[in-house]
């Protein structure tokens, strides 16, 4: 562990003095240390040294700064030719490129590379909720919006907040400005919320929630997942309650959009062999994400219609103009 | 039993070791710290943050060598309070009453001995109250919702405000520019950008740790350039240290008593620990009367005090692993550092992060040994330490917390706004002005307008959502929210009355 650590400071001291020579593959990680931005950058840096797609460490960057805008403008303006780049991504990145939360900066400034897991979104209540399912949920909204307050770890516009919205519209409910969203300090305020009575649901993640299910302290009404997740069977998801809903938080990667086809394709190659290792799915069972796999070209369009769906859904409830 | 379960987990974590050696090399730092005087527990962690970033040190032993630290400034304060008669932090102003008086007399091994023991007794009452009570605590979270937590962070802006100064318009002035500070950034519910002047640097707010540096450190410095660096010489000879049983035996009672209440001081929201030393040696002056001849350089005056605010430090850990509220402005900074690492202190602390709360449990327990051990045969270590020229240690502590800023977000942006918090902690300290609720109120400020917010939105606009925190029973009156809410009222106003009655001392913060 010590020698760890002492490495680790030589690293940083080696990063700060500023040697820029770009040899080694560099992550950037547009967040301060732990998270999951964070994760994703040291996870499949480990990971692609460790399985020799790399022949030396990947150096993972923390960039902090508006909410990855600062990182996303760094790659823009002073990285977009650098073969050695990949900057880690996720849904939030998407809903804020949507939301134009970037200061003017657009999705199409950058290449998607893939996704290689998820954390599926829930719609949780208190275990003794009068709600046993999804639709006896969205009814009571239905009929009285201001009767169902949720609460989530996004704040509001963000991507559970989002969910809830979504589910409505898919269940036909028009005036979505008035279902009650509060944005709280992460998924597990979200849950001390619900179950504390002073909202009536919670959105968010998985991942989130699996201590709370296995203290029996909340019930999943719904998995905004294709299918239901592994280990958590009898869990439904909104589909089979037949609203149509697909919501994850995806992991994942871009990388600078001036870099030539050949450098993208052995990126998505590399990420596709960190998606197939053992060490990514052992990885992916410690933090709650379920397998969601998406990689190359296919990803950017995926990307593009998520951004797409999320800026119509913002304009709506006037996040954006 | 669970707690003997827990504490069990918690000597697994804490005897590893690489955390007992970051417990002891904290301790040692610490004592240090808290032996030099103008650095008090807060800089001493402030200063040391960046250490366990560019360590990479997890969230566990970041807490164990910061608490640590925390606990040694607490004992270490004492020492240059009884030798060179200048506190070496806040709470240990109290010491100076007695103990320099006591030093002067060619007592000065006896006062350190005393000290020293009652230190440890107050603080491992404190960390075996911290051990049972927190975990009742951590079970209330359910009955907090955004109504209740406003109350809250009311309550904690008004009672700091009424301890950190002889002033309370100053302190309130104080409380509302961090709160003016925390308002930079991105707002939580619409997004928009406020006052960031579209620079994106400034989107996610002011990072609390760039103003702690630049308001504890920094400023420091400039005061130490303007007084053109005193010699910290000592002008007390410390004897042979030899246990002065006797002594210890008749103070018992008095550190026993002190350590419970410095303790409760402690563990309410903003008062921290500079409160508990000055309750509990105006409490032991009153219970001894004036026979007790305390400030003649007694005994009972230098134990009181010290048994308190070792205590006090421990009690202001329940609120703020328990519920996200510093108890003092050391713990604001433990709590910067908990959130930076991605450790939402909370309620739901104790249930989620069993390792890191137990092990920290644990690793004050055996600090607290290792602190007896070094502060009382090995004192005269760190007598010698007060004689290092200021003028080489001053530059040495801007420059390490400068690095650890940098380490922190790589960015220059933030090294300009630590010189300027700097300067802004030298302008409010020339004005008598206290930076701790400028500290609090960037650190809470979020917070508080957040759960305003979420409050109105849950009752549908009505302020009425204050008090009647449950939508789903608009009658059921939330006795929480509406005592918090009276008791922050009387804690802003009560100060100025009680002022008048108690002659409080200068600067009391921590």
């Amino acid at each position: 562990m010590k020698y760890f650590n002492m490495k680790a400071l030589s690293v940083s001291v080696a990063l700060s003095v500023g040697a820029t020579s770009a040899m080694a593959a560099e992550c950037i990680a547009p967040a301060n240390p732990g998270g999951g931005w964070d994760f994703t950058c040291r996870q499949i840096g480990k990971i692609l040294f460790d399985i020799g797609q790399v022949d030396s460490p990947v150096q993972v960057t923390n960039m902090a700064g508006g909410g990855g805008g600062l990182a996303f403008s760094h790659v823009v303006n002073e990285r977009q030719t650098d073969d050695g780049l990949i900057v880690a991504a996720s849904q939030a990145t998407a809903t804020r490129l949507a939301q134009d939360a970037y200061g003017g900066a657009t999705a199409d400034q950058v290449r998607f590379v893939g996704a290689i897991g998820a954390d599926p979104g829930v719609i949780v209540v208190a275990a003794d909720s009068p709600f046993m399912t999804l639709n006896d949920m969205v009814n009571a909204i239905i009929a009285d919006p201001s009767s169902v307050a949720f609460a989530g770890g996004s704040s509001a516009g963000g991507f559970d907040h989002l969910k809830v919205l979504m589910i409505m519209q898919e269940a036909g409910f028009t005036d979505i400005t008035d279902i009650k969203y509060i944005g709280v300090d992460g998924g597990a305020d979200a849950v001390t919320q619900t179950v504390g009575d002073f909202t009536q649901g919670m959105t968010g993640d998985m991942s989130e929630v699996v201590g709370f299910i296995e203290s029996g302290d909340v019930r999943v009404l719904a998995v905004l997942a294709e299918e239901r997740v592994p280990g958590f069977e009898d869990i439904p998801t909104a589909v089979e309650q037949g609203i149509d809903v697909v919501a994850v938080n995806w992991r994942g990667l871009y990388v600078p959009k001036d870099i030539s086809d050949e450098t993208f394709d052995m990126w998505a190659a590399r990420l596709q062999a960190v998606a197939d290792s053992d060490e990514w799915k052992s990885a992916m069972i410690e933090n709650g994400l379920a397998p969601f796999t998406k990689v190359g070209d296919n990803f950017q369009s995926w990307v593009d219609g998520v951004i797409a769906s999320t800026e119509e859904l913002s304009r709506e409830i006037g996040v954006i103009q | 039993m669970e707690i003997l379960q827990n504490l069990q987990l918690g000597f697994s974590i804490a005897l590893s070791p690489w955390t007992l050696m970051l417990a002891v090399a904290g301790c040692f730092i610490g004592t240090i710290v808290g032996a030099l005087p103008g650095l008090g527990p807060s800089n001493g962690v402030a200063i040391m943050i960046p250490l366990t970033f560019s360590l990479s040190l997890d969230a566990t032993s970041s807490l164990v060598l910061l608490t640590s630290i925390y606990y040694g400034a607490m004992y270490g304060g004492r020492i240059s309070s009884i030798l060179l008669n200048i506190p070496g932090d806040e709470p240990a102003m109290m010491t100076t009453l007695d103990g320099y008086p006591m030093a002067k007399a060619g007592r000065a091994a006896d006062a350190l001995v005393i000290s020293g023991v009652a230190s440890f007794v107050g603080a491992l009452i404190a960390t075996i109250g911290l051990a049972i009570l927190a975990p009742a605590l951590s079970r209330i979270a359910f009955e907090f919702g955004p109504g209740e937590y406003f109350a809250l962070y009311l309550l904690a802006f008004c009672t700091l405000g009424g301890v950190a100064s002889n002033n309370q318009a100053k302190a309130a002035f104080a409380s509302c520019l961090g709160i003016a500070i925390a308002m930079v950034g991105l707002d939580p519910n619409s997004g928009t950008p406020r006052l960031t002047g579209g620079n994106l640097h400034l989107y996610d707010g002011i990072d609390f740790l760039v103003a702690i540096v630049g308001l504890f450190a920094v400023s420091e410095v400039f005061f130490f350039i303007e007084s053109k660096g005193k010699s910290g010489a000592t002008n007390v000879k410390v004897g042979k240290v030899r246990v002065p049983w006797r002594d210890i035996f008749e103070v018992r009672w008095v550190m026993l008593r002190s350590s419970i209440l410095g303790f409760i001081c402690g563990v309410l929201p903003g008062a921290g620990a500079s409160l508990g030393s000055f309750m509990t040696y105006i409490t032991e002056k009153g219970i001894a009367g004036e026979k007790g001849c305390f400030g003649t350089g007694v005994p009972k005056g230098v134990a009181a005090p010290e048994a308190g605010n070792n205590a006090a430090a421990g009690g202001a850990l329940v609120p703020m692993l328990t519920l996200g509220v510093p108890g003092s402005g050391t713990t604001a900074v433990l709590l910067a550092v908990l959130v930076t690492l991605n450790v939402t202190p909370g309620p739901m602390l104790f249930v989620e992060e069993k390792e890191v709360v137990w092990g920290l449990i644990a690793s004050l327990l055996i600090a607290n040994f290792v602190l007896l051990a070094m502060n009382v045969p090995m004192v005269k270590v760190f007598v010698k330490i007060l004689e290092v020229p200021p003028a080489a240690l001053m530059p040495t502590v801007t420059m390490i917390s400068m690095v650890g800023i940098f380490s922190l977000t790589g960015s220059y942006f933030d090294l300009i706004l630590v010189v300027a918090f700097g300067v802004l902690g030298y302008v409010l300290r020339k004005m008598d002005i206290p930076t701790v609720p400028v500290i609090l109120g960037i650190l809470l400020g979020g917070k508080m307008e957040k759960s305003l917010r979420d409050a109105m939105v849950l009752s549908d606009g009505s302020a009425w959502g204050l008090i009647y925190t449950r939508p789903s029973d608009p009658t059921d009156l939330s006795m929480i929210a509406s005592s918090l809410l009276v008791a922050a009222v009387l804690g802003f106003i009560a100060p100025m009355f009680l002022r008048r009655i108690l002659r409080k001392p200068q600067r009391v913060a921590d």
